[in-house]
């Protein structure tokens, strides 16, 4: 079977989520790979959500907000998009390959626009393989390994 | 005799340094013998590691653990230690979050030990033996024990029921934890000695802390003169006082350096990186995209700076073992 990725999307409320609305009332598909979160601002979106995402199993985490000048709550999308910069340069020295994180805007209605990024990155990250992370008794039973083993689990 | 609580301190992966914090309770460490008795305590005592399985289960009232687990010895140690202690106390750092020593999960086992063994120039290894995992004592030869996959904290490896972070812990918190014990006051289950507010609350230099900070670039130590009185943050010195616990006495502030967060995320299980991630990308954010990534460029090894000690305890625990596409 060839490997699926789980991408982890975390939309704003005010423009991405429209989007991807948008997307489904004009029937378009796009790939299920994307489990998307309703947050109210991209700026909402804690650093550490996306690194549990990615400890929960996720193998590529995308954040949607509202394009550049016209955040909900004035600049809340210029601090998410900084977060993500760092985050990227974060996670790359950590070894994980910056292709698993997205970053992008789309505007109330542009379901066409989000059906193109949620195939973009499902693309990139179908290409990268499966992320091995730390923790494999949390693999969202789609490789399921009996935790134990010598140091009960936490070891790996 | 029979009330004094038993008490023992043993080391895991550490530099030492968390053992010098317990002699830095001078005179105050003259009293400990009078109110307790200690029944282990390596650095210090001559002890055999066998004394301990003479000890019953739970016999001893608290241990203080410092260093990280970084072998399959410091592991068994621990279970041990624990078993025979009512009450365990993560001491410093690396028991607490990993430490320095934890930035070995920046690397896979096999690459530490290759570099080691086979890669500095000094070393004189023609054949590139590696030592093998815990091979088990044969021929007359001792076995030796084997690094873990990963750096561990003590928690990830036994129940801890207290934490003094530190790098080293200040002298202060380690009598306020051992007064605790001494004076059958136990301290709560989770109980962390040190503030509950971030270092930046109890900076000396809080009151020249702009309300809005800009940076364009952060500059390093080396290529700067700063004021010794301000800020370092509007000085565009990265300084991890605001995602750090306070408690140290901002120690390294008054010695005019700026925090590397030795104390630890701000609450207990939090990721300390994200934290200091999220705080310094508000202040570098910006219009102008070309601006912005000068700013977090020039962020030298970011990864490193934001986990330098509490990577072994944060989300990740370290790089992805078997993640290849990095």
């Amino acid at each position: 079977m060839p490997f699926e990725p789980e991408i982890i999307g975390f939309l704003c409320n005010w423009c991405s989520y429209e989007g991807a609305d948008a997307a489904g009332r004009a029937r378009l598909a796009y790939p299920p790979n994307l489990k998307a979160v309703r947050v109210m601002c991209s700026g909402r979106v804690d650093p550490r959500f996306i690194l549990s995402a990615f400890k929960s199993g996720a193998d590529g985490v995308l954040v949607l907000a509202c394009p550049s000048g016209t955040c909900h709550y004035r600049d809340g999308n210029r601090q998410a998009f900084a977060r993500h910069v760092l985050l990227k340069k974060v996670l790359s020295g950590l070894g994980v390959a910056e292709d698993r994180i997205g970053f992008e805007s789309v505007s109330t209605g542009d379901g066409a626009r989000f059906v193109e990024i949620v195939h973009g990155m499902t693309q990139r990250v179908r290409s990268l393989g499966p992320l091995d992370i730390v923790s494999p008794e949390i693999k969202m039973g789609r490789r399921q390994e009996a935790p134990g083993g010598r140091n009960g689990g936490v070891e790996n | 005799m029979g009330s004094k609580p038993k008490i023992a301190f043993y080391w895991c992966s550490s530099c030492g340094g968390c053992e010098e914090s317990i002699i830095d309770l001078a005179q105050d460490l003259l009293s400990i013998p009078e109110q307790a008795e200690i029944v282990f305590w390596p650095a210090v005592m001559d002890v055999k590691y066998t004394a301990l399985n003479r000890v019953a289960d739970d016999e001893i009232d608290t241990v203080f653990i410092n260093g990280a687990i970084r072998l399959d010895h410091h592991l068994e140690m621990a279970r041990l230690l624990r078993r025979k202690s009512r009450r365990v106390i993560a001491h410093g750092s690396c028991a607490h979050t990993g430490g320095v020593v934890g930035l070995g999960n920046f690397h896979s086992r096999r690459d530490l030990l290759s570099r080691s063994y086979r890669e500095i120039s000094t070393v004189n290894n023609p054949d590139g033996v590696l030592p093998s995992d815990a091979t088990g004592p044969s021929d007359g030869l001792p076995g030796i024990t084997a690094l873990c996959k990963r750096v561990m904290t003590l928690e990830q490896a036994i129940t801890v029921d207290c934490y003094i972070p530190g790098c080293p812990p200040v002298p202060d918190q380690i009598r306020k934890a051992l007064s605790a014990v001494l004076k059958h006051r136990p301290p709560g289950k989770g109980e962390v000695f040190a503030e509950k507010k971030s270092l930046c609350d109890t900076c000396p230099r809080n009151d020249s802390k702009p309300e809005k900070i800009r940076v364009g670039k952060f500059k390093r130590l080396y290529e700067t003169l700063w004021d010794p009185e301000r800020c370092f943050l509007p000085q565009e010195i990265i300084c991890l006082g605001p995602a750090t616990r306070g408690g140290c006495g901002a120690r390294c502030i008054h010695a005019n350096m700026p925090c590397r967060g030795c104390y630890g995320p701000l609450e207990n299980g939090m990721d300390q990186g994200s934290q200091n991630l999220s705080f310094l990308s508000a202040l570098i954010e910006s219009d102008d995209e070309r601006e912005m990534m000068a700013a977090i460029e020039s962020i030298p090894d970011a990864a490193g700076l934001f986990y330098r000690y509490s990577l072994a305890g944060s989300i990740f625990g370290g790089k992805p073992l078997g993640e290849k596409d990095g």
